[in-house]
């Protein structure tokens, strides 16, 4: 019949039309511009919303489909992992501080994104690109809860993890970093989060994020976390083509969005790349069983395949952001001046620190030849010899943090390694300070933004970081105790030194159960 | 008879994250809990949102109600993704099996005409009607507060594109994509579908998230899911229609299965405050109005003289289960 020729003529793409965009409408009874409020104030032009290319065809019912069959496998190996004691499986529990900064670090970022690609997929006019955004939110609740509950189990039995996802990415110093970076993107219009998260985040960084932590978890043993990695492989595939296409959409779209989206690529690769650096400590120096060095995982992931990219941006007239040749110096330093910091403030950090012993500090000389043994090995050895002595070293000052990244200013200048480097920005009669040319381009660029920060050593010698009802005035009173409590950090517990801790002695005595008969 | 396995067994130190304990005590939580409760967060936030600079990221202030605890808002159904998509998995494959039969056996050509032009014109055209619902849902997973409530918006959202998508392929099983185009005119400018049109377009402007919760999902949905896929699927089946519910069931198990949840909802709000019963209350007058003016003369097309005494029995029924929920409308 004439009907059953018509249907067998409609293609993949055609059919895929159908079940999108031929669902929108353009509105007359309310303003389109009333409907979509966010869509112009960003500055971007669109012309033609019908011009977007799908970066992947998934209608609903596949999608429950694949990903009901991805679920039904993840959870089974997570029951299977929780009843047999998986968790004695890892190389050492010391690997579990690489886990804690993942759980309160890298999961509730995943919630936000959810929450901000539900905002990016309600405002778009265009239902092409609305879809792909929703289709993304929903995958973002999927990895905060697969990451919590594959997590869960590590919470049972180990320090650290008892605080959960979110209650200290608010108030944990350190946290602020990845957290100011996905307030930053979401506080922004629906086209910048595209570049800020889509593009920037998931993919030209994603690389140098997820992996290193799904790659740690393979080479040390830990079947949970890299169970939920090798599921959420495929979704993560889906939305790296959605931030490419996003970013080839609007420099097609129109010339006068090109100067907007290479100010955003420059200012989110800064910022992206700025929150690598807790990747960066944790490749060299938190893994008991490494998987590359942090110099290595740049020079592939980013000046490699990064450098092919935007090869193929430059017809656009998009050009390689001016912070790279930063990162080239930089990336023989970050990693051990991060390390080095955790270590002297392992007393307020929610996982243990340890010096590296002397196989690992002798890798570190082979993957870092030019920096390691000149600027970094004769730190740590002094103060291995302080610790020997009795005298561990804690550094019991606040350190003064960059007001757009909110890192401590602890890099050093590009051209000498043994100075501190900060830059210093005027803004309405007060002075700001921030770490470097990169941030303070930022700071310059929004100043109204950025001096809004929520600088966790301000709030904490404001007395904004204690538990309600706290009385500084009462005798004896030890603020970094109180800190402590507000953060859900036990003392003690969780933080100090890895050697000695309770996971340390739990451990050993738990492998001893399981493989011994004494 | 029972066998027993031995292993070895580790006494954990605890059993689960603080912020459940604090909740539920020390015991196991379920994966719904854990992945539910307190995973958003809360109030310190760096930067004023360029959207809406009076107001924080996630903030408590974008409705009118007010809830102590918006953890009180909880899915009965206690979907957590994985949950969802299990449950939806589980729906689509007999929604498939359901089309496949009816593509295999031709059985879309044996419809009586008069029954296949109703489905096309009355189904098609609510395709639209169920983007909207889309948007109004996503908007809520983005702009509310509080996991237990955003979440299920999301899956209410995907659920909401997948009736579309659904309602698309019946257009294509009873007729060809120029069905949808037809379906299409009538949206934009049937005099039918006008009523309609404007109500859901009203919907897409309106800023108080928790209004469109009421407004959309249980007023909109309250009265036009009974009516599609209660009423007039009970006729298709009556006049040998049985090939469009098969194709609708889906649609008929989701209405039933997430009204449960809206009613919860409404239900906890409701009892929180006589503020709240009585704001819930007097949205669901207004848009029950509005609802019933835009399904009117759809209803006249979907059972000619029957017409009214159906929108009769629909608001009855509505104002029913809003009583039951604790509200005076």
């Amino acid at each position: 019949m004439d009907m059953k020729a018509n249907k067998k003529k409609l293609g993949l793409k055609e059919k895929y039309a159908h079940m999108t965009r031929g669902l929108g409408w353009e509105t007359t009874y309310q303003p389109m511009d009333k409907v979509f409020p966010q869509a112009t104030f960003e500055g971007i032009k669109i012309h033609d919303w019908e011009k977007w290319e799908d970066p992947f065809r998934l209608t609903m019912d596949a999608y429950w489909k694949y990903q009901a069959e991805k679920e039904r496998k993840l959870y089974a190996v997570l029951d299977a992992f929780a009843q047999n004691n998986g968790h004695l499986g890892i190389t050492d529990a010391r690997y579990l501080n690489a886990v804690k900064l993942f759980l309160t670090g890298i999961s509730p970022l995943e919630y936000v994104a959810h929450r901000g690609f539900a905002a990016a997929g309600r405002n778009f006019p265009g239902v092409g690109p609305r879809v792909a955004c929703l289709m993304q939110s929903i995958d973002e609740i999927r990895h905060a809860q697969t990451q919590i509950h594959a997590l869960s189990n590590y919470n049972k039995f180990y320090e650290g993890f008892h605080a959960g996802a979110t209650h200290q990415i608010e108030r944990v110093w350190y946290l602020s970093v990845p957290k100011s970076f996905f307030d930053d993107a979401f506080s922004a219009g629906p086209f910048e989060w595209m570049i800020a998260i889509g593009f920037s985040f998931e993919y030209v960084l994603t690389n140098l994020l997820f992996v290193p932590f799904m790659s740690g978890a393979a080479y040390n043993g830990d079947m949970a976390t890299v169970t939920f990695g090798f599921s959420a492989q495929s979704d993560e595939a889906r939305h790296m083509t959605l931030g490419l296409e996003c970013i080839k959409f609007m420099l097609e779209q129109d010339p006068d969005n090109l100067p907007i989206v290479q100010k955003w690529i420059d200012k989110w690769a800064w910022r992206g790349i700025r929150v690598l650096t807790l990747v960066g400590m944790m490749m060299d120096y938190m893994l008991p069983k490494r998987v590359m060095s942090w110099k290595e995982a740049w020079e592939i992931y980013f000046e490699q395949n990064g450098g092919a990219l935007f090869n193929d941006l430059a017809k656009y007239g998009i050009k390689v952001p001016e912070c790279i040749t930063q990162c080239t110096v930089d990336k023989e330093h970050i990693s051990h001046q991060a390390w080095a910091t955790f270590y002297q403030y392992a007393h307020a950090s929610a996982f243990h620190t340890w010096l590296p012993n002397d196989e690992e500090m002798d890798w570190l000389s082979a993957k870092y030849p030019n920096t390691f043994d000149k600027y970094y090995r004769p730190r740590f050895t002094q103060w291995r010899e302080m610790a020997d002595r009795g005298e561990r070293f804690y550094n019991n000052t606040l350190p003064m943090l960059c007001q757009v990244c909110q890192i401590p200013m602890v890099f050093t200048e590009p051209d000498d390694p043994t100075k501190i480097c900060y830059r210093e920005s005027e803004y309405q009669g007060e002075k700001y300070h921030t770490c470097s040319d990169g941030c303070q381009r930022i700071f310059d660029d929004e100043p109204e933004k950025y001096i809004q920060a929520w600088l966790p050593v301000h709030q904490i010698f404001q007395g904004n970081c204690w538990p309600e009802g706290t009385d500084p005035t009462v005798e004896g009173f030890d603020p970094l105790l109180k800190v402590l409590e507000w953060y859900h950090l036990e003392n003690g517990k969780d933080n100090m030194d890895y050697e000695g801790s309770g996971d340390q002695a739990n451990f050993a005595a738990w492998r001893g159960m399981a493989t011994q008969n004494t | 008879m029972q066998i027993d396995l031995r292993t070895v067994a580790i006494k954990p130190l605890r059993q689960t994250f603080d912020h459940l304990v604090e909740r539920f005590g020390d015991k196991p939580a379920s994966r719904y809990q854990e992945g539910s409760y307190n995973i958003q967060q809360e109030s310190i936030f760096h930067y004023r949102p360029a959207w809406d600079a009076d107001r924080v990221l996630f903030d408590k202030k974008r409705t009118q109600i007010r809830m102590k605890d918006w953890y009180a808002l909880k899915d009965p159904r206690q979907f957590y993704y994985g949950a969802y998509t299990i449950a939806r998995a589980r729906q689509q494959e007999a929604a498939e099996s359901s089309f496949d039969m009816i593509e295999e056996r031709g059985l879309a050509e044996l419809l009586p005409v008069e029954l296949k032009q109703l489905a096309l014109d009355i189904l098609l055209p609510m395709r639209h009607v169920a983007w909207g619902g889309n948007m109004g849902n996503a908007y809520i997973s983005a702009y509310g507060y509080g996991t237990v409530i955003t979440q299920p918006c999301l899956y209410h959202a995907m659920d909401h594109l997948g009736v579309a998508q659904y309602l698309t392929r019946i257009g294509l099983v009873l007729d060809g994509p120029e069905a949808l185009a037809t379906a299409k005119e009538a949206w934009m400018s049937g005099p039918d579908w006008q009523p309609m049109r404007r109500h859901v377009e009203n919907l897409l402007v309106l800023e108080d998230w928790f209004e469109i919760f009421v407004a959309q999902n249980l007023v909109l949905e309250g009265l036009l899911n009974p009516m599609l896929y209660d009423h007039l699927d009970a006729d298709f089946s009556a006049k040998g229609g049985t090939a469009i519910s098969m194709m609708t069931r889906f649609m008929a198990e989701w209405s039933t299965e997430t009204a449960k949840w809206i009613d919860a909802q409404i239900k906890a709000a409701a009892a929180e405050s006589p503020e709240n019963r009585d704001v819930l209350s007097a949205w669901v007058r207004q848009y029950r109005a509005a609802t019933l003016e835009a399904l009117a003369p759809i209803a006249g097309r979907a059972f000619g003289e029957h017409a009214d005494e159906t929108l009769a029995e629909l608001r009855a029924e509505f104002n029913n289960r809003c009583n039951k929920l604790g509200l005076s409308v």
